[in-house]
């Protein structure tokens, strides 16, 4: 049952992931860069953390991408045309060295000794246990990133106001 | 279930990810690639997380999606602020820079 | 799933049944609700031709968007078009399976809690649905390929955007004061008389549940934040091209969010379906009527929204975002503040 739902889960995450790759409307890349959000949400429950599962949901798919979606409609910029004449290494140079990248990347990950996964703890994933730590162990750390989303707020609205 | 699957499947959307910032020249696709590696990463965490038991890598995908949420937000005002003077978002047009 | 047996399995499949069809049951419902209390408030007859009191009216407006000439604009984006409607209806019935709509009744032996998901992290199950609902107003709009359908999808989830912020201050007072994220334990926190509710004195709530109410309004586009639909000013908004049956899906979809929205601010600051009274009873006398209770509940919010509907006058968009953004959202702020005070020193 497990696996059922990993298999599926992971064709759909990188079917939406070629789509955001490919697609030239941008509005169909963000669309599939959402699904792929969500299919992702779903390895999180399927790992067991439900609540960076709806976080993702929430937050990522809820909120960035709809900000990115946004953006995309407003500047509304029509289909990418065809690439003008290039220089010729670059359009094979970039998926040669990607694909050499990934399976050095695959390879050294696959060669790593990992016992299989322990059985689903209750007690893992749950808000109390990440509040726990957040608030504990890394409580500096959550202060310092509010900071941080404070200035970019503030530097977004600044860099898209038209006049300030 | 091996948890290796999961890493691979991180490793696949991280190289896609990869392939739009290189390929694509619509500066908002880049930035979905960017979100797109960025995910990849948070799958990787949560699977050694689950291995573990523990929060740590659930707190380090916290903060991961809250600076994703930032970067977003700044980059997005950047492409906004370009198109507003080039009315093009292709990333080979705004080369005014270069040498 | 592990430790399910099929008694649990065939519980919750039951359960789930029970819920999309009492959903959709309430809808046509609603249907007939709103145009008669609206006529009632007007002065003037609703439908009564359709039956007594025009009870079948429904029935013939199904009947009427079944076989209705399905009319697609020439250069409409083909699965965007078709795929907004299912998002809607989809993610409107999901954020329902959290919601304890009764007691934890006992048959053959078994404890069944009247809930679909008895999830740790419930209310958050339910602002994740309500956000991923943003996808199908935003995918309506923009594959209509209209300007008045992407000028209305824009408004709508930039409005629907700004209030969930909203939403989710209001609705972190309530977590404050009961410690858990489950909505059958925020319930069974409530017990004994009315005033132990949330939005008494059990937890001194009345501004977060008067921020979540208006809150709720603007996230299912109901009167006074319906701009981005309204007739006058852009034709019918995000759905202006849809016609016969996926409109009636985004119908559907409108009308189960605001029982959704109901049943969440009952749930969370009403007493979910405690009576508020003690009675005598145990078993089945009193479960039929703690349901009873629920199902009260949520009538008399749906009411005060059609009541309202008919009642208030629309918002301008700018004075909306400003209701949200400037309004709302430190009033979400400050009840946060004063509920996190009282938890300290109470």
């Amino acid at each position: 049952m497990e696996t059922l739902a990993f298999f599926v889960l992971s064709v759909l995450a990188v079917a939406a992931a070629l789509v955001v790759l490919t697609h030239r409307n941008e509005v169909i890349c963000a669309l599939g860069l959402a699904f792929n959000l969500v299919a992702l949400a779903g390895f999180y429950f399927l790992l067991g953390a439900q609540f960076i599962g709806l976080l993702q949901l929430i937050v990522y798919a809820g909120a960035i991408m709809v900000l990115i979606l946004f953006v995309v409609m407003l500047l509304n910029l029509g289909e990418e045309r065809y690439p003008r004449r290039r220089q010729w290494i670059h359009p094979w140079l970039a998926p040669v060295a990607t694909l050499v990248f990934a399976g050095v990347l695959g390879g050294v990950l696959w060669q790593v000794e990992l016992e299989p996964l322990p059985a689903s703890d209750p007690a893992f994933g749950t808000v109390e246990q990440v509040g726990l730590d957040l608030f504990g162990r890394y409580f500096y750390p959550f202060e310092v990133i509010s900071l941080l989303l404070i200035v970019a707020m503030v530097g977004a609205v600044v860099m898209a106001k038209r006049r300030l | 279930m091996d948890p290796r699957m999961y890493l691979l499947v991180s490793s696949v959307l991280f190289s896609l990810g990869v392939l739009s910032v290189l390929l694509r020249r619509g500066a908002i696709v880049i930035l979905m690639g960017v979100e797109l590696m960025l995910n990849a990463a948070n799958l990787a965490f949560l699977t050694f997380a689950r291995i573990q038991g523990t929060a740590e890598g659930q707190i380090y995908v916290f903060f991961v999606m809250t600076l994703a949420a930032a970067e977003a937000a700044v980059g997005l005002a950047i492409v906004i602020a370009i198109f507003r003077l080039r009315e093009t978002t292709d990333v080979d047009e705004v080369s005014l820079m270069k040498w | 799933m592990s430790g399910w047996d099929t008694f649990d399995l065939a519980a919750t499949l039951v359960k789930v049944v029970v819920v999309v069809m009492g959903l959709q049951g309430l809808v046509a419902a609603m249907v007939w609700v709103e145009r008669r209390v609206s006529a009632w408030m007007q002065f003037r007859y609703g439908p009564n031709r359709v039956g007594p009191f025009g009870l079948l009216q429904p029935i013939a407006d199904a009947i009427k968007f079944i076989f209705k000439e399905e009319v697609v604009p020439a250069n409409a984006h083909g699965p965007t078009y078709v795929l907004a409607p299912c998002v809607a209806l989809v993610t409107a019935l999901t954020a329902f399976a959290v919601i304890p709509f009764g007691p934890t009744i006992e048959i053959f032996g078994r404890q069944v809690p009247l809930v679909i998901a008895d999830v740790d992290g419930g209310i958050l199950l339910a602002l994740a649905a309500g956000s991923l609902g943003v996808y199908a107003i935003v995918m309506a709009g923009w594959s209509s390929r209209s300007k008045y359908s992407l000028m209305g999808g824009l408004r709508s989830s930039a409005q629907m955007i700004s209030y969930e912020l909203a939403l989710a201050l209001s609705l972190m007072g309530v977590l404050l004061v009961s410690g858990t994220l489950r909505p059958t334990e925020i319930v069974e926190q409530q017990a004994g008389w009315f005033w132990n509710w949330n939005v008494f004195a059990g937890g001194w709530q009345l501004l977060g549940f008067l921020i979540f109410v208006i809150a709720s309004f603007a996230e299912t586009n109901r009167l006074p934040f319906d701009l981005p639909e309204a007739e006058s000013e852009l034709v019918a908004g995000y759905h202006t091209e849809y016609s016969a049956m996926k409109f009636a899906m985004f119908f559907m979809a409108e009308y189960i969010n605001m029982t959704t929205g109901s049943a969440l601010a009952v749930t969370l600051f009403l007493g979910g379906w405690q009576l508020g009274f003690p009675v005598p009873w145990t078993g089945w006398p009193l479960w039929i009527l703690q349901l009873l209770a629920f199902a009260a509940k949520v009538g008399s919010f749906l009411f005060l929204f059609v009541w309202v509907r008919w009642t208030l006058p629309r918002f301008r968009y700018d004075q909306l975002m400003n209701l949200g953004w400037k309004g709302l959202l430190p009033l979400g702020l400050a009840n946060v503040v004063f509920t996190a005070l009282l938890v300290l020193y109470r």
